[in-house]
């Protein structure tokens, strides 16, 4: 597989991303910068997270107007695969390939720290293999990671099983206190309504070693990358 | 030009220092002039009082890259090619009069120096001083420092992997924020901050310049003001933009990394801007330059050439282009949208100067501006440690057996004891992938990407012994670095050091500097762990008072094989716990200056002691039993003593613990007493390896003369007895989380 890591100005986990797809996982992934337009050639793209354009005016909201992003939109709206990592999923949502918002975590505070994900929603190629109910343990990194929407969004987001990660504890309960953030329904991330893009806060990339903590996270990459094989072989 | 007082107290040059000057240049300084030398001739730039001090320490080693002082950080060999920039600095004067600003300019400072040497910064640690929490001033000034430690380095996306904070009324008024930094680089591509080869070319690249932070050098840094003065002060506090840095950051690593060949230097601009980057770039190439300072891209309309040569605004560095280069370095910084423009031009004269729209407006001659007049005093032991000193400890009542659990709970709740997880999970401490040993144990441990090698990195200071013993506390001080490192099982090598202390014109504070000076030397000596890199911070006081002495080590060490570190968590129940190091009977005398009693009598008394011969032979001990998989966990006996210590272990461990060992002599002293150079280790069951692991540990032990004690062993269950001690792991959990 070969994945687009795009750079806005003031990303920070390009690195880490290109780290567990390309050393850890031995996939295809190159870096590009913001300005660049074109995908062809890539299966899948990935928004990843950071403080693009030091989150001035507000997470993501500078980012979606760069020249990469509507090669991103054109690139989701073919149904090809794009996934958005903390600022990334910000980003995903200021540009309107997902719904909602990012408010500030309901402690006022950044937050940096291992969190407990349980599998739900439908179909997309970025979970299809993880069964439903698995627990992932993966770190979140964020200040602005409280997922809002209004009542009928969050209806239609539940009714139609868009939810893929909320926050649980170690046996996988959704509860009050495995929220890190305030997100409405203890959401970590969900998908469009034809389920080629994710948003997520947590950070997979970060999750690919036991050296740093543990590999959960390669569930995510692993698959898109089973999935990729199944179709292209 | 006839100078008066308040022109002089504006640059912090006294009277004297001003007729040297005007001797030596031969006549009058200008405006510009006075004040590019008043600021090079700050303690903070030009060290004039800690200098010859700091000549006494141990600094070279084959694999020490640098000489100290000589760069912006010091580098040392790591082996693969690779070396490891390391460097810490304080930001206490602009954090006292603008915590949140203070601090954050404090990590975009020191991240600068590292990205100067070439190097792409690897972890962050910020060491933190503040008056006692329960005053509402002390906890808007951490808050707002946590706070600003926290913004800035999370934007530039470099995990923050340790550090302190510590709390005591020696910091009312006068909080410390000290932050390190490290970075990895290929030797091979390491810059230097020099202006060579006349004819190249100085930009200055990332912010505009404003009028902020104007006097930060010669003013915050370089003597005590009084905190009525603070709001006025204010704006000498610099604004930090972070994403800017994160920009200048990645543009400046892969003009080193990449194309290092179109660049003879690279600086940075910290304090005193323009000024001392321009003169020590040159100092350091026997060079001069001519500066046009219409060309300096600026924020405000109408600044005068004082203030561009002063200002102090962030995120910006100056590149020493090749001639031939000036385009592609333009185009490279063009690129991550960064500003980069012309300003200078090395020469050949060993003069800098000024000149604006084409008008010469200041000359200074760079020897003149970099060698300061030094001073050496004669310190004077304070009156005050005799009695201190000769308290008799051993007159106190004893803790109460029936008391020891409650003491401990108590203990552990301390604001200088409980868990630091309510400051650390507001820190990125994980990006860039390689953290492996994460805040909260003895040190931060961050692999070596590329290499099988880890590095491990700690701060430690304990202001309190160094109040009553600076020779004493400053040896305990790299003990205790030294000790951190070495229970993740690292090698320590190399350490750089922040020095925070009073007034040093007031000879009881000279007195404090040299004692500790001459303790760190010592203690180096004796581990091997050369200074390579540092900072003074002076005029640390508030109300008349100056701070407790607090040199803050920050120790490097490397682990050969990062999978291979230890943690200071218990390992697996059944695991056998020994205490390495001075035994389990202590008398009275070992809680000088300890937590406990403090805590639980109110007094900051008793003499320190430190053995470094024993303390050095502890640590190898730990190297060599770790080396051969004896050990499970390792953690430092320091503040709060054995009973802190262990239970700290069996929380951070998830295990509970049945104490075995029989108490003797005083009970205080055994529990809580820190006598310095002590290892809490758990061995892995033997169930886990050939042989017996207890047996191999004391013969070891014994061939290296190290006594050990068996303390325990860990268990499945929660329950937690030591001595007269008995509760739950879970209880010993809830009261070290909640304090802070």
């Amino acid at each position: 597989m070969r994945f687009a890591i795009i750079r806005f100005p003031g990303t920070w986990s390009d690195r880490d991303c290109y780290h567990a797809l390309h050393t850890v996982l031995e996939q295809q992934a190159d870096i590009l910068w913001h300005r660049e337009t074109d995908l062809s050639g890539y299966d899948a793209v990935v928004l990843p997270g950071g403080f693009s354009y030091g989150d001035y005016l507000r997470c993501g909201a500078i980012a979606r107007f760069s020249p990469a992003m509507e090669a991103v939109m054109e690139f989701a709206a073919k149904g090809r695969p794009v996934i958005g990592i903390c600022n990334g999923f910000q980003v995903l949502c200021e540009s309107g390939l997902l719904p909602g918002a990012l408010m500030r975590n309901d402690s006022l505070q950044f937050r940096c720290e291992w969190v407990h994900l349980r599998r739900g929603g439908g179909a997309t190629p970025w979970a299809d293999s993880i069964p439903q109910g698995t627990v992932l343990r993966v770190p979140i990194s964020h200040g602005a990671g409280n997922y809002y929407a209004d009542a009928p969004t969050l209806t239609q987001l539940e009714a139609t099983n868009r939810v893929v990660f909320r926050y649980c504890d170690a046996a996988g309960n959704p509860t009050p206190a495995a929220n890190p953030n305030g997100s409405l329904n203890n959401i970590a991330g969900i998908i469009n309504a034809r389920g080629n893009v994710l948003g997520m806060m947590p950070h997979p990339e970060r999750a690919s070693e036991q050296l740093t903590g543990g590999a959960d996270g390669n569930r995510i990459w692993e698959s898109f990358i089973r999935q990729g094989l199944a179709v292209f072989s | 030009m006839p100078v008066d007082q308040d022109a002089l107290d504006a640059v912090a040059l006294s009277r004297a220092e001003y007729d040297l000057l005007v001797e030596q240049l031969g006549r009058e300084p200008n405006e510009v002039e006075l004040g590019m030398f008043g600021s090079l001739w700050s303690e903070h730039c030009g060290y004039k009082n800690s200098k010859p001090l700091l000549r006494l320490f141990p600094t070279g080693g084959d694999h020490v890259l640098t000489k100290i002082g000589a760069e912006n950080a010091g580098a040392i060999d790591i082996g693969n090619g690779l070396c490891a920039v390391m460097k810490v600095e304080s930001h206490n004067h602009p954090s006292a009069i603008e915590p949140f600003q203070g601090a954050a300019t404090g990590v975009g400072g020191i991240v600068r120096d590292i990205f100067a040497m070439g190097a792409y910064p690897v972890a962050i640690l910020d060491s933190l001083r503040f008056g006692p929490p329960d005053d509402p001033q002390n906890r808007y000034l951490f808050h707002g420092v946590v706070g600003g430690v926290g913004s800035y380095g999370n934007c530039l996306g470099i995990p923050n992997v340790g550090g302190e904070v510590v709390f005591s009324s020696a910091y009312n008024g006068n909080p410390l924020v000290n932050a390190m930094c490290l970075g990895i680089a290929e030797t091979a591509r390491l810059q230097s901050a020099r202006a060579t080869g006349i004819g190249n070319v100085m930009l200055l690249v990332g912010a505009d310049t404003g009028r902020d932070g104007i006097h930060g050098a010669s003013g915050l840094a370089s003597r005590t003001d009084p905190e009525a003065r603070f709001e006025e002060m204010r704006p000498a506090v610099q604004v930090g933009n972070p994403f800017l840095e994160k920009l200048l950051m990645e543009a400046c690593f892969e003009l080193a990394s990449e194309h290092g060949d179109w660049i003879v230097g690279l600086q940075d601009l910290g304090a005193a801007g323009l000024t001392s980057s321009v003169v020590e770039c040159c100092a350091k190439g026997h060079s001069g330059a001519v500066l046009e300072l219409a060309n300096v891209p600026r924020r405000e309309h109408g600044m005068t050439p004082y203030e561009v040569m002063l200002s102090e605004s962030q995120e910006r560095m100056l590149v020493i282009a090749k001639a031939d280069h000036v385009g592609d370095v333009k185009a490279l910084f063009q690129h991550w949208e960064l500003h980069c423009e012309p300003i200078g031009t090395v020469t050949a004269g060993n003069e800098v100067v000024l000149m604006d729209g084409g008008v010469e407006v200041g000359r200074v001659p760079v020897e003149i501006a970099t060698e300061p007049p030094q001073y050496r005093r004669e310190g004077v032991r304070p009156a005050e440690l005799a009695e201190l000193n000769a308290f008799n400890l051993a007159g106190l009542p004893d803790l109460d057996p029936a008391q020891a659990t409650a003491t401990l709970l108590r203990m552990l709740a301390l604001p200088n004891i409980s868990s630091r997880r309510a400051v650390y999970r507001t820190y990125d401490h994980q990006v860039l992938n390689n953290t492996v040993v994460s805040p909260g144990g003895d040190a931060g441990v961050v692999r070596v990407m590329g290499a099988e090698k880890g590095i491990a990195l700690a701060t430690d200071c304990s202001g309190r012994l160094c109040y009553l013993d600076p020779y004493a506390g400053a040896a305990a001080a790299v003990a205790e670095a030294a000790r951190n490192v070495v229970c993740t099982g690292a090698v320590p090598v190399a350490v750089t050091d922040c020095l925070n202390f009073g007034n040093p014109e007031k000879l009881d504070v000279y007195y404090q500097l040299e004692q500790c000076v001459r303790g760190i030397a010592e203690a180096c000596s004796v581990f091997g762990t050369p200074v390579v890199s540092g900072n003074v911070s002076l005029y640390n006081e508030s109300a008349g008072r100056s701070i407790y002495p607090t040199p803050v080590i920050g120790m490097m060490g490397i682990l050969d094989d990062v999978s291979k570190h230890l943690v200071a968590g218990f390992g697996p129940a059944g695991s056998p716990v020994y205490l390495l190091g001075a035994g389990l009977e202590q008398p009275a005398e070992s809680l000088a200056g300890s937590e406990y009693l403090e805590a639980i009598h109110g007094k900051v008394a008793g003499l320190p002691k430190v053995d470094l011969q024993a303390e050095h032979r502890l640590q190898q001990l730990v190297l060599r039993a770790h080396g051969e998989g004896l050990l499970a966990s390792a953690h430092d006996c320091s503040d709060g003593g054995l009973a802190v210590t262990v239970a700290e272990s069996a929380i951070l461990g998830g295990r509970g613990f049945e104490g075995s060992a029989a108490l003797h002599g005083r009970l205080d002293a055994a529990l809580f007493g820190e006598a310095q150079g002590r290892i809490v280790v758990s061995l892995l069951p033997d169930a886990f390896r050939q042989g017996g692991g207890a047996a191999r540990l004391e013969d070891l032990a014994r061939e290296l003369g190290v006594p050990v004690t068996r303390l325990g062993v860990t268990s499945e269950g929660d329950a937690f007895t030591l001595g007269p001690i008995s509760t739950s792991v879970t209880a010993l959990g809830e009261a070290f989380e909640t304090a802070i």
